[in-house]
């Protein structure tokens, strides 16, 4: 039992009733605020353009020369995959380290990486929407972007270091003073997700190095299988760093919606340090039709890409396991039972319970993806965007959208919105996403090709099977749309129309089940496991890199085809 | 640290999961030699108009109902934009870029393969049944990457 004279000594407790560490606290939550409303904000734009996607692939609409296709394509998967799901990450990992870490603490290093991850973002926007950066987001070479766009998207990179640097000083700052304590599991989650990305960013900041002297007309051309690598060295983390950010809430913040615990504290470390080993030594499944690649090498990284089987299968028992502990506790028992006794109307619980049901198909497909002798089946279909959206843009956006309209009121004291609003902005997604992720992955099966502004080919045979499918597919879409502006509108009305509250309704992270489990010391020796992951990175690349500089000497020359 | 012995279960299974994709990937490599077109030529991009047999693209008979196809890619359209083959040859598609990165797809096959300036990519595919197939880039290349695409007849 822990005496309220223990907590206030403990220094995993935020002291009450100390002026300078509620003053500390306020500019921490105003910070973590400020990522989140980011987030928001691009979300609803972002969304904008994918609807207009939808709508011009299924022939409702043709988009004029001065606002093509493929200007928006590009700016919807900037916007989404690497803006969206970065600045709400940010913000997440800082909450998670400032909240379980009290400390009377400086914000500034974390707003300064906060502003160059906007300029970047403008800067990369601002380009593409003027038409002098239709590469799309994997802006593969030679096609050939305004140097802004890489500049802009250099600066987005370089912005998190800045977030990362802060969370790592800080836990570095509580492991000094409290060496016999573990690192508090939100703060260590945070801090691996961190590392994770810091590895994985060191790629296509390898990638820029190239790119930018040649954006910039100084060296006459690249060699274009090394940049390709180069962005999936990246590019496959990249989906990892989404899939951490919403563990860290399926595991640490869902719970609080239904009164239950985090199951296992040192099963929660495993899974984010075997993430963080797994994360970048598979990005070759993203190449296996690529001309240049051993197949050898290929399939070594398909063996590394299906062993997040065993963090994936530990994080599905551990929630199953919280949500059965907690319903026992209250009488509860049965499957059904249990699963009806969720707290399906609680918008905190829905977006992310929901997101988990579709992560389930997202895994599914995700199979078929890796195994190469199928992948040549869907590779660069309408499947693969079925993929993606039922994993970053299900399970991701879900739990993100989920857990702001519980961050959000927390962090600006105010009541929610309308949270009925807000449930139906989480379910019309679900619905949207399901139907459309399901056209999608169909006319991937039918050879639907991703990427093109239009699937009719001039009415050839072999296309018409495909419209159908986009029709669909624009028709989840819309609804997709509305769900977003409904949470925008939500999540904005909350600052704007609610009163502060003093009684702040605050965001506390769950307890842990076993929090008093003895867990082994390695789990927290970061260094190591880091080291490990860089080890493996080396191993995976150092062929397929070596292979590729002394295969040839040609470098194309830049192109701009659009 | 404590596991579960039901989470041990789990993860056993989870375990025996992995292993039996592996083993299905392993055997349709090694027995069936199923492995996704990873050609290793290189080729000067700027000089693919000049350098055999991508000078002369086209279709070439090999052997009884064998044949070997040479495409350039280039945007926004395929050289040969038809080849017409006899029902059950098996062809062989050699294809290079003379620009940007291009797909290679026949839709609804396991004809599908990346194109990439600097290198040749190949496959193999048998036409079993007669019609007319759809080949598509399905790698964005430019602003006209949505008409760039070619016929193969198999009759």
């Amino acid at each position: 039992m822990t005496t309220s004279a223990d907590a206030a000594s403990s220094p995993l407790q935020w002291p009450k009733n100390n002026d300078s560490y509620a003053f500390s606290r306020e500019k921490g939550d105003l910070l973590v605020l400020t990522h989140i409303y980011t987030a928001t904000l691009v979300l609803g734009v972002g969304a904008l353009f994918g609807a207009l996607q939808g709508f011009s692939r299924a022939n409702w609409i043709v988009m004029p020369d001065w606002f093509d296709y493929y200007r928006i394509l590009t700016v919807h998967g900037v916007l989404m995959a690497l803006v969206f799901t970065t600045f709400f990450i940010t913000g997440l990992l800082t909450y998670a380290t400032y909240r379980s870490i009290p400390r009377v603490r400086s914000v500034r290093l974390n707003y300064i990486g906060w502003s160059v991850m906007v300029i970047g973002t403008l800067m990369a926007a601002i380009t593409i929407l003027s038409g002098n950066a239709s590469v799309l987001y994997t802006f593969y070479a030679p096609l050939k972007a305004s140097p802004f766009f890489y500049f802009g998207a250099t600066l987005l990179v370089a912005g998190t270091w800045f977030i990362a640097a802060d969370i790592i000083m800080n836990v570095v700052w509580f492991k000094r003073r409290n060496p016999e304590l573990r690192i508090p599991l939100p703060a260590f989650a945070a801090v691996c997700t961190m590392i994770m990305w810091i590895i994985a960013t060191l790629g296509v900041t390898v990638e820029m190095l190239i790119l930018i002297p040649w954006s910039l007309g100084w060296t006459s051309g690249v060699d274009v299988s090394l940049t390709r690598m180069l962005f999936w060295y990246f590019g496959h983390p990249l989906v990892y760093f989404w899939i951490m950010g919403a563990y860290v809430i399926w595991y640490l913040v869902v719970p609080t919606s239904y009164g239950g615990s985090v199951f296992s504290d040192g099963l929660t470390r495993l899974a984010f340090i075997s993430l963080l080993l797994l994360s970048t030594p598979v990005g070759i499944h993203h190449e296996y039709l690529d001309p240049g690649i051993s197949p050898g090498w290929k399939f070594f990284h398909t063996i590394l890409t299906y062993g997040v089987v065993v963090p994936s299968f530990m994080t599905a028992f551990a929630i199953f396991a919280s949500f059965e502990i907690a319903a026992r506790k209250q009488g509860v028992t049965g499957f059904w039972n249990i699963v009806r006794w969720l707290p399906w109307r609680d918008p905190a619980f829905a977006g992310p319970g929901l997101g988990m049901l579709l992560f389930i198909l997202g895994g599914f497909g995700g199979v078929v993806n890796n195994s190469y002798a199928m992948d040549v089946l869907v590779h660069n279909t309408m499947w693969v965007v079925g993929h993606f959206h039922v994993t970053v843009g299900g399970p991701v956006a879900l739990t993100f959208i989920g857990a702001a309209y519980r961050l959000v009121p927390a962090l600006a004291r105010r009541k929610l919105f309308a949270p009925q609003l807000a449930l139906v902005s989480e379910y019309l997604w679900f619905a949207g996403m399901l139907v459309m992720s399901f056209s999608m992955h169909w006319a991937g099966i039918l050879g639907a090709p991703r990427r093109t502004s239009d699937v009719s080919y001039f009415g050839a045979a072999g296309a018409a099977t495909w419209h159908g499918q986009m029709v669909a597919a624009a028709l989840g879409g819309s609804l997709i749309a509305i769900g977003v502006l409904l949470f925008v509108v939500v999540a904005t009305a909350t600052f704007l129309q609610n009163k502060r509250e003093e009684d702040n309704p605050e965001l506390a992270f769950a307890r842990v089940e076993d929090a008093a489990a003895p867990v082994p010391p390695v789990l927290d020796k970061l260094g190591t496991w880091a080291a490990l992951a860089i080890v493996l990175a080396f191993i995976a690349y150092v062929g397929p890199v070596t292979q590729q500089l002394t295969a040839h000497s040609y470098l194309a020359p830049g192109m701009r085809t659009w | 640290m404590h596991i579960h012995r039901y989470e041990k279960l789990w993860l056993s299974i989870g375990l025996v999961i992995l292993a039996f994709f592996i083993a299905t990937l392993s055997i349709a490599a090694l027995s069936e030699g199923f492995v996704p077109p990873s050609d290793d030529q290189s080729i000067d991009p700027t000089k693919v108009a000049q350098t055999p047999p991508f000078d002369h693209p086209g279709l070439r008979k090999v052997g009884d109902h064998a044949y070997e196809a040479y495409y350039v890619a280039h945007i926004f359209a395929f050289d040969p934009a038809t080849i017409t083959v006899p029902v059950g040859s098996r062809v062989t598609f050699y294809v290079t870029s003379t620009d940007v990165e291009h797909g290679f797809s026949i839709p609804a096959t396991a004809v599908n393969m990346m194109v990439t300036p600097g290198w040749v990519n190949s496959l193999s595919h048998t036409f079993k049944e007669a019609g007319t197939f759809l080949l598509v880039c399905n790698e964005y290349c430019g602003a006209g990457h949505q008409t760039m695409a070619a016929k193969v007849v198999v009759q």
